[in-house]
């Protein structure tokens, strides 16, 4: 995974809430076997429409979203992660996430950042105002900054670092593997096994 | 000290818990299905790593697959690709799989259970989020991403870190006609999609213990709907019947001996939640949704809601928006909504007993003129059974569609679609924009709702006939 330290950009303001996995990325676009490619079917439904905030031609640099509460919310799909790192997107902001999407996109190394709802909404405003305003968000102070504004978020210490040294999770686990081993010798041998095949 | 049931399971399976690091779980069983799986088995592959447990993996196409000819090739080579990628995925790194014309084939969320799979204490994840439907038996289930996907694969473990723990407490009884589904329909309205973020929720309480199994994973199911990734149910004499001689149930001395560990499986009664609610059973009746999250939902007899009563600023924009989306008024009375397709079926109420609850009302009436009716069982087992009691006649015979098992129309991926503008009721778990295809509009209702609506073609409870 790429090393994620900090990320300067502008910015998009989508100020719906419940933005849910259906909307990032409908069904239908989930059928490619690839991890890209996925842009097309991002917001698929809402880009119809040319008013659409992703349409306007002052955000098509933004490589920040800025949502509204409960971003993510429904199907368990990495695919709409991907979708938003596939369009450009390397960081979302939203003042909660549901807890699925937040763990595929930490996994996959977009940067989900937690603002209070007053702060994503001050900052709609100051994107709003002016479209090219540069944000920037940084993973090793933990901090959101724009102007002269610096608002702090909270990232558990251990997602940070793997973030910041890009970490590969399975490598990780691997390390510990005769843990895992330890644990399956112990493991009650009445729990089921797929195979052989019973009937 | 005293636990929780989920605190029970969860440290039931810690393979390694340190400070400053998230838990390292164990996984019990790996369900997969085509969509969320070929590029974890790619990254596998491209880090030369092999599939630790497969006789803890399984897996059945379900998502992406036509319920109609499943005897000829997949006509969409895209999806046919991708189903194939699947078959060429589980032969390469040995993992049992239940392809499309199999007798174990089905819903992901319905196989398990019926072959016995499912059980008590367990850990089984699923790159879906309706894997909370196995809480029913009092496992940890939930759902994961494909990165997750591909670290159980590789590890038969995940990183987690400790959710915290709701008690839903549900007591009282229900009224006839009142079903699982306006429970949890109801506690969804209640504390809303994001009132389980963060939470393993614990259904418990009287008329949780009077639930079959099938009707406590329709409750388990639609736990991801309020938030949360889990929710389960202390196992009981119940969930031990269902269990008893499942193909891959334990047998002889094993079977006392998970029963003596199944046993154990609740929370103490001193355990402490770190939230818990109430609900009572006999103010419940049934339940429908009015806009595009399934936490807008309403009494069958109520009105459609008006925007500006609620209070939360974001829940006002959003009601208003349901209402320009789904076409509807504030105030019209639900049951005033002309629909245009019934669906029965899904890993929420496509079970047997969601199928004799729909038959009996079907029984002997006709489906109105103007409404389209699917009826696709949750797993071709479900659709044998069904057929053997003659629940398939009775369908036919009202001028519903008796389909082969799938997601079918749950999800808007494969053939069975919403037309743009089409309005169902829906026996599913989403009714988010497009859900079931683009520009289709959903009203979540119950198997007994979904009977009724079909044969008056407008919103409608049995109560009604």
């Amino acid at each position: 995974m790429e090393k994620f330290i900090s990320h300067t950009g502008s910015a998009l303001p989508l100020k719906r809430s419940n933005v849910d996995t259906d909307q990032i990325i409908p069904a239908v676009y989930l059928k490619r076997v690839t991890r890209s490619g996925f842009e097309d079917g991002l917001f698929a439904a809402w880009r119809s429409d040319p008013e659409f905030v992703l349409n306007k031609p002052e955000y098509s640099k933004a490589s920040i979203l800025v949502a509204g509460a409960d971003f993510g919310t429904g199907s368990s799909r990495e695919h709409a992660v991907w979708a938003l790192q596939n369009y450009g997107f390397k960081v979302v902001i939203s003042s909660r996430f549901a807890d699925i999407f937040r763990g595929n996109s930490l996994k996959a190394g977009l940067l989900t950042v937690i603002l209070g709802q007053s702060d994503v909404e001050a900052l709609w405003s100051a994107i709003e105002e002016e479209p090219s305003l540069e944000i920037k968000v940084d993973l090793d102070t933990r901090l959101v900054s724009y102007k002269n504004q610096a608002i702090s978020f909270d990232l558990d210490d251990y997602t940070r670092w793997r973030l910041m040294e890009g970490l590969d999770d399975i490598g990780l686990t691997l390390r510990k593997i005769d843990e895992v081993e330890n644990f399956e010798e112990k493991r009650a041998k009445y729990k089921p096994k797929t195979l052989p095949v019973l009937s | 000290m005293a636990k929780t049931l989920a605190e029970k399971v969860w440290d039931d399976h810690l393979v390694r818990s340190a400070s400053g690091e998230p838990d390292l779980l164990y996984i019990d069983l790996h369900l997969i299905h085509e969509v969320t799986s070929p590029q974890a088995f790619d990254g596998l592959r491209l880090a030369n790593r092999a599939v630790r447990r497969p006789d803890l993996t399984i897996a059945t196409e379900d998502h992406n697959v036509p319920t109609l000819n499943i005897d000829k090739p997949i006509a969409d080579p895209v999806s046919r690709l991708q189903v194939d990628t699947l078959r060429k995925n589980c032969q390469e790194f040995g993992i049992r799989l239940h392809s499309l014309g199999d007798v174990e084939q089905g819903i992901v969320h319905v196989v398990g259970p019926q072959l016995g799979l499912t059980q008590p204490g367990m850990t089984i994840v699923c790159g879906d989020s309706h894997t909370s439907t196995h809480g029913a038996f009092g496992a940890l289930a939930f759902g994961i991403g494909t990165s997750e996907v591909e670290h159980v694969l590789a590890t038969q473990t995940l990183p987690l870190s400790r959710p915290k723990t709701m008690a839903i407490n549900v007591e009282g009884s229900l009224k006839p006609g009142v079903t699982s589904k306006d429970i949890i329909l109801a506690i969804i309205a209640k504390i809303g999609t994001g009132g389980g973020q963060g939470y393993i929720l614990e259904y418990r309480g009287s008329a949780i213990r009077a639930l079959s199994m099938e009707a406590r994973m329709t409750i388990c199911n639609m736990s991801i709907e309020a938030g949360a990734r889990a929710g389960l149910i202390a196992p009981d004499e119940t969930t031990f019947a269902y269990l008893k001689d499942r193909p891959h149930a334990p047998k002889g001395e094993d079977w006392q001996r998970a029963l003596a560990y199944w046993s154990g499986l609740k929370s103490d009664s001193d355990a402490k939640f770190d939230k818990e609610i109430t609900l009572d059973a006999d103010q419940l009746s049934p339940f429908v949704t009015w806009g595009t999250n399934p936490g807008q939902g309403i009494a069958l007899d109520g009105v459609i809601p008006n925007p500006q009563d609620f209070t939360d600023p974001e829940e006002v924009s959003a009601a208003e928006r349901a209402l320009v989306y789904m076409d509807l008024k504030a105030g019209t009375p639900m049951k005033k909504i002309k629909i245009d397709t019934v669906f029965l079926g899904s890993c929420t109420n496509g079970r047997i007993e969601d199928l004799r609850a729909a038959a009996e009302i079907i029984k002997g009436k006709k489906v109105a003129s103007d409404i389209r009716m699917m009826v696709v069982p949750g797993s071709a087992r479900v659709r044998l059974q069904a057929e053997a009691e003659g629940l398939d006649k009775l369908f036919l015979e009202a001028g519903a569609e008796w389909r082969s098992a799938g997601c079918s129309m749950c999800l808007g991926m494969n053939p069975d679609q919403l037309a743009p503008g089409e309005r169902s009721a829906s026996t599913s778990n989403r009714n988010f924009e497009g859900r079931q295809g683009k520009g289709g509009r959903t009203h979540l209702v119950s198997p007994l709702v979904a009977a009724a609506t079909a044969i008056r073609g407008t919103l409608s409870s049995p109560a009604d006939l």
